[in-house]
């Protein structure tokens, strides 16, 4: 089974957890302001990267708190997890 | 057990089953010395989630201060206050009727930023004792039992097969399982499965 290391709760089986999309994606402050193009991809549009990935968890069946990680795609490896509104950590690029 | 049948039926005579989810189950349940299963009686039980300056003001009024370290539970006179997340706690007494403790905890949080609801009929507690409680616990659920990664005195959120659960270490070998009522056949009958190779 996964472990994943909740930043609140440490190290917890990945059964307690939900998938919660990629992480720092901030509400543009002017929607009304934005092309149907540029709302567009604030909604739907997504990194997809091959390799790191920074995305929100839930704890949902534990402290139930989001957090975030990263995590690479290719091996499903959690490099790092760290609280919800602290910055990415430096640890290379998405995509690559 | 035709014995058996008989006593779940007597129990079921002019009792109200509704109230108490696991009265016919607990009746028909064997007696296995290695891991007993124990439904407790009600428990005063109220949710309180609220920021800094709330926190101590509740865990005086309640009389247990709230622990501010993860997965831990305090106890104080036969009363209970469970971290169940950063902002985010479990206070539970069992026998105790829940309207004066929560008169008490908002007449003291009155204008601090809170939020207090009185979950009691929300949940039953399932008790599991014995020398091999921990090993039960483990066939539906993955978190590491042993005494020192969940010492005396953990409490956590969980899953116990595909319910969630409460699960609380009282002594090394007494585990406190509280679940949602609807849910407690469930959680009784999946331990009562996992501690049938203990008969």
């Amino acid at each position: 089974m996964l472990i994943i290391d909740c930043p609140w709760c440490g190290a917890r089986p990945e059964i307690e957890f939900r998938y919660g999309g990629e992480a720092h994606i901030a509400r543009p402050a002017d929607p009304a302001a934005m092309s149907d193009q540029e709302w567009a991809d604030f909604l739907y549009n997504r990194t997809n990267p091959k390799g790191l990935h920074a995305e929100r968890w839930r704890h949902i069946h534990g402290c139930g708190r989001y957090f975030n990680a990263v995590r690479d795609t290719v091996s499903d490896f959690f490099v790092t997890t760290y609280k919800a509104g602290e910055p990415r950590p430096d640890i290379g690029e998405s995509g690559k | 057990m035709a014995e058996t049948a008989s006593m779940a039926e007597t129990a079921a005579i002019g009792a109200p089953r509704a109230a108490y989810p696991l009265d016919a189950l607990a009746l028909g349940a064997r007696s296995i010395e290695a891991a007993r299963l124990t439904a407790l009686g009600p428990a005063a039980r109220l949710a309180f989630r609220g920021r800094e300056a709330a926190i101590q003001a509740a865990g005086e009024a309640f009389g247990v201060a709230l622990p501010r370290e993860a997965n831990r539970r305090h106890t104080a006179d036969g009363r209970h206050a469970l971290w169940l997340g950063p902002d985010e706690w479990m206070l539970l007494a069992p026998g105790a009727d829940p309207a004066p403790l929560f008169a008490a905890i908002e007449a003291a949080t009155a204008g601090l930023p809170h939020a207090l609801v009185d979950v009691s009929a929300r949940s039953v507690t399932i008790e599991v004792a014995g020398p091999k409680a921990a090993y039960v616990l483990n066939q539906g659920n993955p978190l590491d039992l042993s005494i020192e990664a969940f010492p005396v005195g953990s409490a956590t959120r969980t899953l116990f097969h595909k319910a969630e659960i409460v699960l609380s270490r009282i002594a090394p070998d007494i585990f406190h399982v509280d679940v949602w009522r609807s849910f407690a056949p469930y959680v009784w009958q999946m331990l009562e499965d996992g501690r049938r190779e203990l008969a």
